[in-house]
């Protein structure tokens, strides 16, 4: 079984949950940038929620079924036809060998995944099918003509009609975050306004991170940081004093402090922010130094 | 010790010294304890980053502070020996760098013991530190947009094999043969934190 990429859109890679336990050798996680969507597409039809599946950024994605398929498309929702019929997202859709499948460009939100029972079945790389963009590791980025095998099922498939999700804000992403681990390397009152008001995604943003635009975060405390290791979720810092937030392809190690963490789940919400949308950090008090 | 939460997922362990980094990167890294992912040793910290799902910051940071420390603990590392031809095209300069000779240069990278401080630049690029600091040179001031493969270079207090061509500032001093990073191979990289390396000069 396979499915042939036709057209691709903006960005189009397979994507599964990454390489978790060799950042110690410099190869980052990589993997979907929004995890939950992957794991839900996953689930409607039948996959281990970690089956590789495509991430399509900005819609675009056209590909032809070989074989008789089930697709389910979750993340942003993209207006969606199959063999000319259109079809919804955040549920299981069959789909005849022969059809096309093809995705218009989504309303809001940036990353649709698009899981075919079975799971992608491309050669793995350190045990992930992920395209680590970054580090160059992994399948190719997707491209017109690829043809992508399908796996064998492993599960039933479910018996749901359709999943309820949140539904995607237009603008504003509230999301928490964490202050720390370098909150002393700032100003008394930076990490106050990291949550006084909103920052604007710019367009410098990828799979790597997201540049963003707003209050300036000053530095109290001069001087280069040693390297040191960073996660997915964090708000790195440079001299210009205009926050980075870490995606999926993040660098293993960075050297600019770290102010704050967004915390689980929420890190997913902003891989779908789009270039000129805002995030709102809620600022957690909680965990302080140990 | 200091101990940074690092977002719900993550402690970043500030340490004294490199060897303390290495102490207890071998110490988790020997028995890692549930629920830890990944351990990410540099210069000064260890990133420990967990499944919130099957443990918490609590309990990493009691698992971390009940590593004891003990100094040249490098855990059961292995050691590996980097054959090495020293014809890089930095080697004058970084003789002129540490008025030592061409010669002296060489035996200076082949008389110490290196031991990866930690990867990180690219998959498998490993920062090893030697035990004395005749070597230490700033990197070059114009960086060279494409590295051969196999490079063996210089920068700061670190030496370092450039596992696959890219861009670089390090002095070039030699290369090798030796693949530091295969991707088909288990494990992919031979210069992981811990290893400790010995060059030893081979004929052109």
């Amino acid at each position: 079984m396979s499915i042939e990429i036709v057209r691709t859109g903006a960005l189009a890679t397979v994507q599964d949950l990454g390489r978790p336990g060799l950042a110690g050798l410099g190869v980052g996680v990589s993997g979907a940038a929004d995890r939950g969507s992957l794991r839900l597409a996953n689930r409607l039809v039948g996959n281990d929620p970690g089956a590789a599946a495509i991430e399509v950024t900005f819609g675009g994605l056209a590909f032809r079924a070989v074989d008789d398929l089930v697709i389910a498309m979750t993340g942003a929702p993209c207006p969606a036809t199959a063999g000319g019929f259109g079809i919804g997202p955040n549920a299981p859709v069959r789909v005849p060998a022969g059809a096309q499948v093809e995705l218009g460009v989504p309303p809001v939100g940036l990353r649709t995944y698009v899981a075919v029972r079975g799971g992608l079945a491309v050669e793995p790389v350190l045990g992930s099918r992920a395209t680590d963009t970054m580090s160059g590791i992994g399948p190719a980025v997707l491209a017109p003509g690829a043809v992508l095998p399908v796996g064998a099922p492993t599960g039933p498939v479910p018996g749901v009609d359709v999943a309820p999700v949140r539904t995607m804000p237009a603008d504003e992403i509230e999301v928490r975050v964490l202050a720390g681990p370098r909150a002393d390397w700032f100003a008394g009152d930076a990490v106050a306004r990291l949550g006084s008001s909103a920052y604007e995604v710019t367009a410098d943003s990828n799979r790597v991170g997201m540049r963003l635009s707003g209050p300036v975060l000053e530095r109290a405390r001069d001087g280069e940081l040693p390297s040191e290791g960073m996660v997915r979720g964090a708000l790195q810092v440079p001299p210009t004093g205009q926050p980075t937030l870490f995606l999926a392809d993040h660098p293993v190690t960075g050297g600019y402090p770290v102010i704050g963490v967004v915390v689980g789940d929420d890190v997913d919400r902003t891989a779908q922010a789009r270039p000129g949308q805002h995030l709102r950090f809620r600022v957690m008090s909680g965990v302080g130094p140990q | 010790m200091r101990l940074l939460p690092c977002g719900d997922a993550g402690l970043l362990v500030e340490l004294a010294d490199r060897d303390e980094v290495l102490a207890l990167f071998a110490g988790l890294d020997r028995e890692r304890p549930d629920g830890v992912i990944d351990l990410v040793p540099a210069a000064r910290t260890l990133l420990v980053t967990f499944a919130s799902d099957v443990t918490d910051l609590g309990r990493v940071a009691t698992a971390v502070r009940s590593v004891e420390l003990r100094g040249g603990d490098r855990g059961d590392a292995e050691k590996l020996d980097v054959p090495v031809v020293y014809d890089g095209a930095d080697l004058a300069d970084v003789a002129s760098l540490t008025g030592l000779s061409e010669r002296e240069v060489v035996a200076a990278h082949t008389g110490q013991e290196w031991t990866v401080a930690f990867c990180g630049f690219a998959p498998g690029f490993g920062y090893l530190v030697g035990e004395d600091d005749r070597l230490h040179v700033p990197r070059r001031t114009d960086p060279r947009t494409k590295v051969p493969t196999g490079s063996v270079a210089l920068a700061g207090e670190f030496s370092g094999v450039y596992p696959r061509e890219s861009p670089g500032g390090w002095q070039l001093i030699g290369r090798t043969d030796l693949v530091s990073w295969d991707l088909h191979r288990e494990p992919p990289a031979l210069l992981s934190p811990g290893v400790r390396v010995r060059f030893v000069e081979v004929a052109r």
